[in-house]
């Protein structure tokens, strides 16, 4: 076997091996260096996988060398690819651009255990989205979730302890429901391995135990993914976090838990259970919509800026919720291209956020009045991934939205009320986004000082190429199409038109 | 019988639901975690429940001893794994919740959450 | 029948302790009850044929857990504050969950039952395979380290995890808080004679029955985890009747913290062996000329790694709390 045979396993396991050694360092900045090194090698293996997929596709790779249903294995397609470099990326670029504000977030003294658990964040985050196996999945879904703690734990603010408690409490909630749902699956058809799964369900479809185990995922997940309204761990989790933690887990922690309930969904129940895709879609369109306008309503009232982009993200999991739930080849789609394009826009507006903080001390509104003024390249930057949130033409959020918007028009009799919901609510982000900008540009500093103050070069140049990433695959969108469609292929498997 | 062999199940059920009830009445952390436990366990009961099989024996092969029947290890092998994320977790609460204790001088969850609003 | 009955028993004391448990407001009475409950839980499994599993629930769920609560409560408050009524809404919602989870229980196999798709699909291969390509009598262990070495490799880092995030939040892992233990204050139970002469007795017991649960793990119960959480009951016995400072002397921080890091290393490691020589990560057919040795060597090796960073971070979580004023 030659070495691009094992790039599934490399994904996990050069994060994951890192770990142990960084948290043997003494120093912060040798931990941080070593942390970022291998998030920059775990990015480098996402982009080779992806070019792997687009190619001539990725082998299933066995754990062990043992054969599945019996070992556990890796598979890699375009779903999973885009998650890799969503992931990977997110890590990176929270890595790079948080050298500043860690160093005053952690004490020298406890970074190696931070950094550490950083990557083990990373690479349990990797391993959900190349396992092939179920129970694998809860595994590595519990060394993510435990690592992201730590990480969330690592805040200067006592709220974020509190906030990382209920965290824990919801998150093992979702994590143990999930594992009741695997076990049900697993006493109807005697396999853990998501394509056997599959498969074998057909004989039992539609006996109680996959009706619950259905039910018990879906739920179980949407608590992991804050589908609304089981999102209230998360505002204060994303608030509470160091600033630079926020930058990785806002991009792509809860997507995580989509792209499992996606899994399921569709690679396993969908065909199977035939009422499913009603029972998805009635369950989950109801809770999508009110979580797009309701937190989209309540973003508005926040008077802290990373307040207001937590509950901007559960409506945005509203968006990704409703697309998914629609149960069509276009509404796949334009889900998984929306995940890739919120996490392009909100890591690089909390990025700008940790820029903000870095100079100004604080994330609430009061103190960062005047900003635009005295951080003008790190706010325009700010406006670019704001456009791109909202989905104004050119900028990568308005790919998404389109391709939202004309799946939802495929939806008989329910089209255009969605369509209006849709719009509504993209209004309402304009608001929201608007107060900050006009605070930012118009306002008056609390001390009167409107002195330029701007980060170091390093960190506004990663702010722009973060920034000028949300106009490229705006204009160039064919990278996050060609994964998406080839995710939407595997996971129909050829099922619906 | 058949009901009887079902208890098990309805066991599981009710132990997770008290679980679930504790974790959200519940306003000590240390209670909290507790009942974490509690719903953790629930689902250990369900899974060994599944892997016994009439007239095994644990999966462990005998010498000289043919014709055994055994009981399933698959959902054994998950539980191992399962136990130990358990405790791993509820290590981890309490660590948190030995800090909320330093940080705000309670461990109760609506005296926390009723400081929080103040700040 | 009469194994039945047996179990009906057991389970409904399960479920009255549970409710104890909830309803005690003494939290030290709730953390008695709770390793109670792991007790339990643990016969329940060995009644349903899960050594293993009845072994690893004793030493963690009664041992471990119940440890660590302790130590915790030795920070915080050990009352709770009178709890709000019961809310309607919820008792109804968790009522009707478990009336759901009954009915759908009527659709299951039964216990017990050899014709269950369990025990169809994936279970006889490994049952009929392991003599063949492993050819170590305990299954359990063959599944747990070889078949499904990967997520034994996740749990280590679960473990890991956990070590870390109490390291990080109670600062222990690295000299300053521990400094503190020097001092003598803290004499332990010394004073008292018969825990002194009970623990002399029993503490050579307890490390080398976890010594045996290491080694012998592939011929009878046991493995890894087991032997690593038995290893740090008999030093946290040693640390309950010497004061925390000698037991600290005995294995000094630093050293747990290489034993927890360099356990998942070594772990991990086997896996890239296995890369290196050829086959897949974490395949251990090809460590050796024959691949049932190479397996062996694996499973030997891997199940140190896995006992070394549980003995390691379990210590290191239990001397981070008693080490916290």
């Amino acid at each position: 076997m030659n070495l691009a045979d094992h790039l599934p396993a490399l994904q996990v396991i050069v994060p994951l091996m890192t770990a142990p050694l960084v948290i043997l360092l003494r120093n912060g900045f040798l931990a941080w260096l070593g942390a970022l090194l291998a998030s920059l090698a775990s990015f480098g293996l996402a982009i080779l996988l992806t070019v792997a997929v687009l190619g001539a596709g990725v082998p299933e790779y066995a754990m062990g060398g043992w054969q599945p249903p019996f070992g556990i294995s890796l598979n890699v397609d375009g779903l999973s690819a885009l998650m890799l470099l969503l992931v990977t990326g997110a890590s990176t670029l929270g890595l790079a651009g948080g050298r500043l504000s860690l160093r005053r977030d952690i004490d020298n003294r406890r970074a190696p255990m931070f950094y550490g658990a950083w990557l083990i964040a990373l690479a349990g985050l990797c391993g959900i989205a190349v396992a092939g196996d179920a129970f694998n999945v809860f595994v590595f879904m519990e060394i993510s979730s435990l690592a992201t703690y730590i990480l969330i734990a690592a805040g200067r603010d006592r709220r974020a302890l509190s906030a990382v408690f209920k965290y824990l409490i919801i998150g093992t909630i979702g994590a143990t429901f999930y594992l009741i749902g695997v076990g049900f699956i697993y006493m109807m058809t005697g396999t853990l391995n998501f394509a056997d799964m599959a498969l074998r369900l057909a004989d039992v479809i539609e006996t109680r135990p996959i009706i619950i185990a259905a039910g018990f995922i879906t739920i179980g997940l949407a608590l992991k993914a804050a589908v609304f309204p089981l999102h209230i761990w998360l505002p204060r989790a994303y608030t509470y976090a160091p600033n630079a933690v926020t930058v990785f887990i806002a991009a792509c922690s809860t997507k995580v838990a989509i792209y499992v309930l996606l899994r399921f969904n569709y690679g396993v129940f969908h065909g199977n259970l035939l009422a499913h895709s009603d029972l998805f879609t009635v369950f989950i369109i109801p809770l999508a919509l009110s979580g797009i306008l309701l937190a989209s309503a309540i973003a508005i009232y926040q008077g802290n800026i990373k307040k207001m982009l937590a509950f901007s993200s559960v409506a945005q999991i509203g968006y990704i919720a409703l697309a998914a739930g629609l149960a069509t080849h276009a509404g796949l789609m334009a889900a998984q291209l929306h995940m890739f394009n919120h996490a392009l826009a909100k890591g690089t507006l909390f990025l700008c956020v940790l820029a903000f903080v870095l100079t100004t001390g604080s994330a609430s509104f009061s103190n960062l009045a005047g900003i635009g003024r005295r951080m003008p390249w790190t706010m325009a930057a700010f406006v670019i991934a704001g456009l791109s949130l909202v989905g104004v033409p050119g900028t990568a959020g308005f790919v998404s939205k389109w391709y939202l918007i004309v799946a939802v028009m495929g939806m008989p009799g329910w089209g255009v009320p969605l369509v209006m919901a849709i719009i509504l609510s993209s209004l309402l982000a304009v608001v929201y986004l608007w107060r900050f900008v006009e605070l930012a540009y118009y306002g008056q500093p609390p001390d009167g000082d409107v002195s330029r103050m701007e980060v170091p070069l390093p960190l506004r140049t990663l702010i722009w190429s973060a920034a000028l990433a949300n106009i490229y695959f705006g204009l160039v969108p064919q990278l996050p199409l060609a994964l998406a469609e080839s995710g939407t292929t595997t996971l129909l498997g050829g099922l619906l038109p | 019988m058949k009901l009887l062999g079902l208890f098990n199940y309805w066991v599981f059920a009710v132990l997770l639901m008290i679980g679930l009830y504790a974790l959200i009445s519940k306003q000590n952390l240390v209670k909290k975690i507790m009942a974490l436990a509690i719903f953790q366990s629930a689902v250990f009961l369900f899974f060994i429940t599944m892997s016994r099989v009439d007239e095994g024996t644990a999966p462990i092969i005998q010498a000289g001893v043919a014709n055994q029947i055994f009981s399933n290890p698959l959902p054994q092998v998950l539980i191992l794994t399962a136990i130990v994320v358990g405790i791993s977790t509820t290590a981890l609460g309490l660590a948190i919740v030995v800090r909320l204790h330093e940080e705000y001088g309670t461990v109760e969850d609506n005296e926390i959450l009723a400081m929080d609003r103040e700040s | 029948m009469t194994m039945l009955l047996i179990g009906v028993f057991l389970l409904s004391l399960l479920v009255i302790t549970a409710i104890a448990i909830v309803r005690s407001e003494d939290l030290f009475s709730a953390v008695m009850l709770s390793g109670i409950f792991s007790l339990l839980m643990a016969l329940n499994f060995f009644l349903l044929d899960a050594a293993d599993v009845a072994l690893t629930e004793a030493a963690v769920g009664a041992g471990v857990a119940t440890v660590l609560l302790l130590a915790g409560l030795r920070l915080i408050p050990p009352k709770e504050a009178p709890g709000r009524p019961l809310r309607a809404l919820s008792v109804t919602v968790i009522a009707a969950t478990a009336l759901l989870m009954i009915y759908a229980s009527f659709g299951q196999p039964t216990l017990g039952d050899p014709l269950a798709p369990t025990q169809q699909h994936i279970a006889p291969w490994y049952i009929e395979k392991t003599p063949e390509l492993i050819d170590i009598p305990n299954i359990v262990t063959a599944v747990l380290s070889s078949f499904r070495g990967y997520d034994t490799l996740g749990e280590v880092f679960v473990v890991l995890t956990a070590g870390i995030g109490v390291m990080f939040l109670l600062g222990g892992g690295r000299g300053k808080p521990f400094s503190r233990l020097d001092s003598q204050a803290e004499q332990g139970l010394s004073g008292h004679l018969i825990p002194k002469v009970m623990a002399r007795l029993l503490i050579p017991f307890i490390l080398l029955f976890a010594l045996f649960i290491q080694f012998h793990g592939e011929y009878s119960p046991g493995g890894g985890f087991q032997a690593g959480a038995i290893f740090v009951a008999g030093i946290i016995l040693y640390s309950l009747v010497r004061g925390e400072g000698l037991a600290l002397s005995v294995i000094p921080p630093r050293a747990l913290l290489l034993m927890s890091a360099g356990g998942a290393l070594l772990f991990g490691s086997v896996g890239v062996a296995g890369m290196l020589m050829g086959g897949n990560f974490l395949e251990y057919s090809v460590l050796a000329e024959n691949p049932v040795i190479g397996q062996h060597i694996g499973i030997i090796v891997i199940e140190l790694g896995v006992g070394l960073t549980v003995t390691g971070v379990l210590l290191s979580i239990f001397h981070a709390f008693a080490a916290r004023d």
